[in-house]
């Protein structure tokens, strides 16, 4: 009578196993872990691993286990505790050059990882973090490549032997003023040939002097855009790295957002800082022919020199003149300086700055020198209804010395507060500048223990959710009611084994779908056992009524869920991080439910009843 | 347990008149809430600082208040969150102010004096023109996805049931908004999550229901338009109701145990499953009624003429 072929019961008992199997991971709870990473050479040598358990068995700090990947070592604590004040300890007992992470890692088996069955990653409103959505100041990616033609076109012109009376930019675009038509009409062609289909040219008269105007093309503005975007998506890469975060996300969302999110990052005024901020250094000699105390007063300064001031507000004269700019460094890192034990940053230049630096500093040996730290931060601000973004740029000396002696490649500088700010400035330097500014626009913090709250409130509401439906189930379907109950189980399990195979992110939304999807998916089974029922009472033979149930519900039951996938698909376009677990669990629940709810309560229904011949009465 | 509704016969299309007031008054009530008054939009929409933090003791807000007004930010809105032992500050995105630091200068003033143990538990900063955008995408999702039904319920059925359907909808997204309104909830991200997963679960009732309407023109020949809508409405009369008080009793553990952040959420789903459930029973069929549906409507459309016109 009511029967499946043999392979439909293989089949739903393969993915029976398949479901526990993968969704076993997630049983395993994580273990609190301290990452350690080499910036410099990449590996944590053997050494230093050592030299790390000592360090921690020596203060009483308990490791459980330690792993080695052959450039990070990851060391497994059993409570959080352990892990900060493991982290803590080796943050100053190891070299600057060591970045000391916080994470939590898997204590799946090895042989569930083996077949690359992990756990759900937790949201960061399960495991706590930090979200960003930043945005690229795309105007000055403009600005930028005007203050870059303005250089270009006087050498150009020089170069080229035009006589010109001067390059200038403002918003929209270069222009160069010539005091007659030919000159003009002369640069036009060489500029014209130098940066056809970069920028668009223009010629203007007034009175006597003449006008060209080169505007940048609609095309290659977008393509500087793009591609300010990207560096800037590299950069954060590169400080988020530094920051020692595991499993960070950064990504493009949109034409001028990046999203960053940082699980288990609490100090979120430090990864601020890390992110928006573009560090830089110059060094300049001080003017020592002037008193810089009576160019604070008058607020005039000599004509080649600027005034400046140290950190406790000493006011110092620096030559306009620049020796040396921060993009010739291509390492930085941070320590404690051997002469004076206080916190200093090591510089390593390239080759063209190291030849620079020691040409400037061999002759002027003798000579002071000033370093000057400059800090740029952009911010959107709401003033009077409008819109507008203010960069701050912050310039300070933080160390004047004599130069002793010819400086080359490798040098370090001090002057810096504490070894916390030595660190940043090292890192910033060495992760490299940002094309343009960038402002943070969204943030989303969520503390440890209000991650830890919302796991357990998250688990608890479906546990009783689903065990309150279990039990009016039971109550009012009878026999059916198990079988149904045995289908919303394997739901359940067959959700959690995809969530883990798709390595989705769970989040509360994402659990709130779930215990929604819960609710739902009996509804299927009420519809067909409705049906049964009805069938029943209409007169028809139990086995008729199973057969004609199922057979009748299975068109309703498609419309249906096909509507609601429709309102999760639109959730899942328009909706941002958080509504999207939402759309993707409740998809993935109403999915699965279609296969547990007819296929599975089916088969079970038919291997209970199917072969009863005289069967009179169905307990449903 | 067995409840009786197999003999269920009420006569709910001829109650369609009271239905109508009932609704109307709803709807009306709703739309001069959300006129006059407006929804409690979260900081998601309006721009803004939302910070959580947690104390070991139970805390006085009056402390906490007095503690931020000397530290400048006598503005801020300060209130219980769940527990009392947890507080809520917001504050609103003002002229010329770094909003992106915000949040730590007001956790240092909290950390300096007044109750020990002070503990980040969330921040959440929204600049004022992402909350624009995200006000403007909540509007989009939820007409696309009433423009995708239409479209769906249009080509599966006829366009008749298609505006019974949007019509039962647009009816319980605005009542659900109506009682946000009248109980100044806070409408955030997570709660028009909730009002268009409230959409997707009434449009599965309605469908359910025309389903059974549209199979019963085919088999039951001699009866009226409104006899057919009633029986239907009262053969799923059993479905509608057990996969209700399902999906409900799930929603009221989330409700109660989910925690504050969620609790908003599930109220939501609450109220327009309540509502949803009514309006399928009540709303969709007799809509699709007074549109005109009834039994030619439902039968395959022969193709006549067709010959005739495909000759030269």
């Amino acid at each position: 009578m009511n029967q499946y072929p043999y392979w439909k019961y293989v089949l739903i008992v393969v993915v029976m196993l398949v479901g526990v199997i993968y969704s076993l991971p997630n049983l395993y709870p994580e273990d609190p872990v301290v990452q350690v990473a080499n910036s410099t050479t990449d590996v944590v040598d053997a050494d230093t691993r050592l030299q790390i358990q000592a360090v921690l068995e020596g203060r009483g700090v308990e490791i459980k286990s330690t792993e080695f990947d052959g450039a990070q070592f990851m060391l497994r604590f059993s409570s959080a505790d352990d892990q900060l004040l493991a982290a803590d300890i080796l943050r100053t007992a190891l070299p600057g050059n060591h970045v000391v992470g916080l994470n939590l890692a898997p204590a799946t088996p090895g042989w569930l990882r083996a077949i690359n069955a992990r756990p759900m990653s937790l949201g960061l409103d399960l495991r706590g973090g930090v979200h960003f959505l930043m945005e690229v100041d795309m105007d000055a990616v403009a600005d930028n490549i005007y203050e870059r033609y303005t250089g270009e076109f006087r050498t150009q012109l020089r170069d080229a032997r035009i006589r010109y009376l001067s390059v200038e930019r403002d918003a929209d675009g270069v222009h160069a003023r010539f005091a007659d038509a030919d000159s003009r009409d002369e640069a036009l062609r060489v500029l014209r040939r130098e940066y056809r289909g970069d920028l668009d040219f223009r010629t203007t008269q007034s009175g006597e002097v003449f006008r060209l105007s080169g505007t940048v093309t609609s095309d290659y503005l977008a393509a500087q855009r793009r591609l300010a975007l990207q560096q800037n998506i590299t950069t954060l890469r590169n400080r988020v790295d530094e920051l020692g975060v595991a499993e960070p996300v950064i990504q493009q969302q949109g034409e001028d957002r990046i999203v960053v999110q940082l699980p288990g990052v609490q100090d979120t005024a430090r990864a601020k800082e890390i992110l928006g901020a573009t560090a830089t250094l110059e060094f300049r000699l001080v003017d020592e022919s002037s008193d810089p105390f009576t160019a604070a007063e008058t607020g005039r300064s000599p004509a080649n020199s600027r005034l400046y001031f140290e950190r406790d507000g000493t006011p110092v004269l620096l030559q306009r003149q620049v020796m040396l700019t921060g993009d010739f460094i291509n390492d930085a890192s941070s320590g404690i300086a051997q002469d004076s034990g206080s916190p200093a940053v090591f510089i390593n230049l390239d080759a063209q700055g190291a030849r620079i630096f020691s040409r400037v500093t061999g002759e002027n040996v003798g000579r002071l020198m000033g370093v000057v730290f400059i800090e740029t931060s952009t911010e959107t601000v709401e003033e009077d209804g409008e819109l507008v973004r203010r960069t701050t740029r912050t310039e300070e000396v933080i160390n004047v010395a004599r130069i002793q002696e010819q400086l080359g490649r490798r040098f370090q500088i001090t002057g810096l507060d504490s070894t916390r700010e030595a660190r940043n400035l090292a890192l910033l330097l060495r992760a490299g500048a940002l094309a343009a500014p960038m402002s943070i626009v969204e943030e989303r913090t969520v503390g440890p223990s209000l991650g830890r709250d919302n796991i357990e409130r998250g688990f608890n509401s479906v546990a009783i959710g689903f065990f309150l439906v279990l039990i009016f189930m039971a109550l009012y379907y009878r026999v059916f009611g198990l079988v149904a109950n045995v289908a919303l189980t394997l739901n359940l399990v067959l959700i959690v084994a995809i969530l883990s195979l798709l390595q989705a992110t769970l989040t509360l939304p994402g659990i709130a779908g779930i215990v929604l999807t819960v609710g739902m998916a009996v509804d299927a089974n009420v519809l067909i056992f409705e049906r049964i029922r009805e069938e029943l009472r209409n007169g028809n033979s139990p086995q008729a009524a199973i057969k004609a149930g199922y057979d009748r519900a299975f068109s309703t039951i498609a419309d249906a869920n096909i509507t609601t996938l429709i309102a999760a698909l639109v959730l899942f376009m328009f909706g941002t991080g958080p509504i999207k677990g939402f759309a993707i669990t409740l998809s993935i629940g109403i999915l699965v439910s279609m296969f547990t709810a007819i296929v599975v309560t089916r088969a079970i229904i038919n291997l209970t009843y199917g072969r009863q011949r005289r069967l009179k009465t169905l307990a449903i | 347990m067995k409840l009786n509704f197999a003999k269920a016969n009420i006569d709910f299309l001829g109650q369609r008149r009271i239905a109508l007031v009932v609704s109307l008054v709803l709807i009306i009530g709703s739309l001069l809430l959300l006129g006059f008054r407006g929804l409690n939009f979260g900081i998601d929409f309006t721009g803004g600082t939302l910070i959580e933090v947690g104390y070991p003791e139970v805390v006085e807000l009056e402390q906490v208040r007095s503690q931020l007004e000397t530290g400048g930010f006598g503005r801020a809105t300060v209130q219980y969150f769940g527990t009392s032992r947890d507080v809520l500050i917001r504050l609103a995105p003002r002229d010329g102010e770094n909003t992106a630091e915000l949040s730590e200068e007001v956790l240092d003033v909290l950390r300096g004096g007044g109750p020990a143990g002070v503990e980040l538990r969330r921040v959440e900063f929204v600049g004022p023109q992402v909350g624009e955008e995200l006000r403007e995408q909540g509007g989009l999702a939820m007409i696309y996805a009433l423009i995708g039904i239409l479209i769906y319920v249009a080509l599966r059925f006829e366009w008749r049931f298609s505006v019974g359907a949007v019509t039962a909808l647009v009816h319980d997204v605005i009542i659900t908004l109506g009682i946000f309104s009248l109980f100044w909830l806070e409408f955030d991200l997570s709660v028009l999550a909730a009002v268009l997963a409230v959409i997707g679960y009434s449009l599965n009732d309605t469908i359910v229901v025309y389903d059974r309407i549209r199979e019963n023109f085919r088999k039951l020949r001699k009866q009226g338009a409104e006899q057919v809508m009633n029986l239907s409405v009262n053969e799923t009369l059993a479905r509608t109701i057990i996969t209700g008080v399902t999906t409900l009793l799930v929603l009221l553990a989330l409700y109660l145990l989910g925690g504050a952040v969620i609790q908003n959420f599930a109220l939501a789903l609450i109220i327009g499953i309540v509502v949803g459930t009514y309006s399928s029973i009540y709303v969709a069929a007799a809509v699709a009624l007074v549109m005109g549906v009834d039994r030619s409507v439902m039968l395959p459309v022969k193709k006549e003429g067709a010959e005739l016109d495909d000759r030269p």
